[in-house]
């Protein structure tokens, strides 16, 4: 009995193991639960960034017009215009934006509802969500990025170059490492204004 | 014998207990399930060729690519001169519609269609359709096109891709990625339970609305259909 049972041990097959096929989402939903595995190299905004570039922080809300003549990182929420006169703009990955963005360079890792216009190259990365149209010369797109609009490339020459805002509210001064807001924003989550861009409310 | 019979047994058992997806099972990108050689071909395509021969000689013409966003079909297109729009038409078809069924719902259907192609009338010269339009029920799809119709110009065209196997309990989805004019590299997304048979007289049924159909059976049994407004 016992040679019986072993031998019908031996002759069965390992059981067909048939894997659950995954949740039927896309890539935006499913990403707490599969590890999503781009082709293109992963590449860490955190060694991209300069250091004490100035910073709208993940905590602080801005309703209003940005003006930077540096650098800047939105982090947080901004609800209105932003423009960089020939510098770049990095919407972090908690980065909620609601504006019309002009700026040299763009790189978009969080949410960003409103048009573009770059003068330079905007850099769509996998987790960013986009909606709005874009005038770019260059564009870079990594799989996985969300985005409901038009793209028009223009070459270089025909990018308007943008000029400096008449009147910003304060002038850009040198390097801030602190959350940057607009001085009369009314969100609590708030810090105090630090110098290096200028927020002005509408 | 008995471990042949086993072995039909338990592959039977485990195909039946695979219950048939209603909604597409997605791969993901390096999801395991297939390697990356299974998965993505590069291959000749006759429609893609035709709806490029189009446009060609125009630049600064509105189109539409329904497969969301994708660095090669944004190059390619922009790199002709024209303006591109993109819609993640897939995304946003499940995210409005979790059950086929409710692609029968009238109300879902008009907040769908003014959600994701809400354009001016006449807006585009050549639509990108890919394979979406299998992915919807009758209703859905019937109302899908008619908006169509309407956004496009007239003598203007699309492409679209319909799967040719007629009784598949399941079939796989794809995005295209086009390389140039006359190829395009197909990308296996997952795979689905077919809505409906789309046969060349169903296909002509569905666009009436629209001038002529041209089609051509492809490999992967896939139709490219180009549909002339």
């Amino acid at each position: 009995m016992s040679m019986w049972g072993k031998k019908r041990e031996e002759e069965a097959p390992p059981p067909v193991r048939q894997a659950a096929p995954p949740p039927p989402v896309f890539t935006e939903l499913i990403k707490k639960e599969v590890t999503l595995v781009s082709s293109m190299p992963v590449r860490s905004i955190d060694s991209e960034l300069p250091k004490n570039i100035a910073t709208i922080g993940k905590s602080v809300a801005v309703k209003g017009q940005i003006y930077s003549r540096e650098e800047l990182l939105v982090d947080g929420e901004v609800d209105g215009t932003i423009e960089l006169v020939e510098h770049r703009l990095t919407i972090g990955p908690n980065g909620k934006v609601h504006a019309g963005i002009k700026a040299r360079e763009i790189v978009i890792l969080g949410s960003v509802h409103g048009n573009i216009e770059v003068t330079d190259k905007i850099d769509i990365r996998k987790d960013a969500k986009l909606v709005g149209d874009i005038k770019t010369a260059r564009i870079i797109i990594e799989d996985g990025a969300y985005f409901k609009g038009s793209i028009d490339i223009v070459k270089l020459g025909e990018v308007p170059k943008l000029s400096a805002p008449a009147r910003p509210t304060v002038p850009t001064s040198a390097q801030s490492a602190g959350p940057v807001q607009a001085p009369a924003a009314a969100s609590p989550l708030t810090p105090p204004a630090a110098a290096g861009t200028a927020a002005g409310m509408k | 014998m008995i471990s042949e019979r086993l072995r039909t047994i338990l592959l039977r058992s485990s195909r039946d207990s695979a219950v048939p997806p209603s909604r597409p099972v997605y791969l993901g990108r390096g999801g395991g399930l297939l390697n990356e050689k299974e998965v993505v071909e590069a291959r000749a395509s006759r429609g893609l060729d035709q709806f490029f021969t189009y446009i060609k000689d125009d630049t600064g013409l509105a189109i539409l690519d329904l497969s969301g966003l994708t660095q090669s079909n944004v190059d390619f297109i922009t790199s002709l001169g024209h303006k591109l729009y993109t819609e993640d038409f897939l995304r946003s078809l499940y995210a409005t519609f979790p059950e086929e069924a409710d692609q029968a719902n009238s109300g879902l259907i008009e907040r769908f269609l003014n959600e994701n192609l809400n354009y001016q009338d006449e807006t585009f010269s050549g639509v990108l359709v890919w394979d979406v339009l299998e992915h919807m029920t009758p209703p859905l799809l019937a109302a899908t096109i008619e908006r169509l119709a309407r956004i496009v110009k007239p003598k203007s065209y699309l492409l679209a891709l319909f799967h040719a196997q007629e009784r598949a309990s399941s079939v796989p989805f794809y995005s295209f990625r086009i390389e140039n004019s006359k190829s395009m590299i197909v990308n296996m997304r997952g795979s689905r339970t077919p809505t409906q048979i789309l046969n060349n007289r169903t296909l002509e049924k569905v666009f009436h609305k629209f001038e002529s159909l041209k089609f051509f059976l492809t490999r992967q049994q896939l139709r490219e259909v180009i549909v002339k407004r």
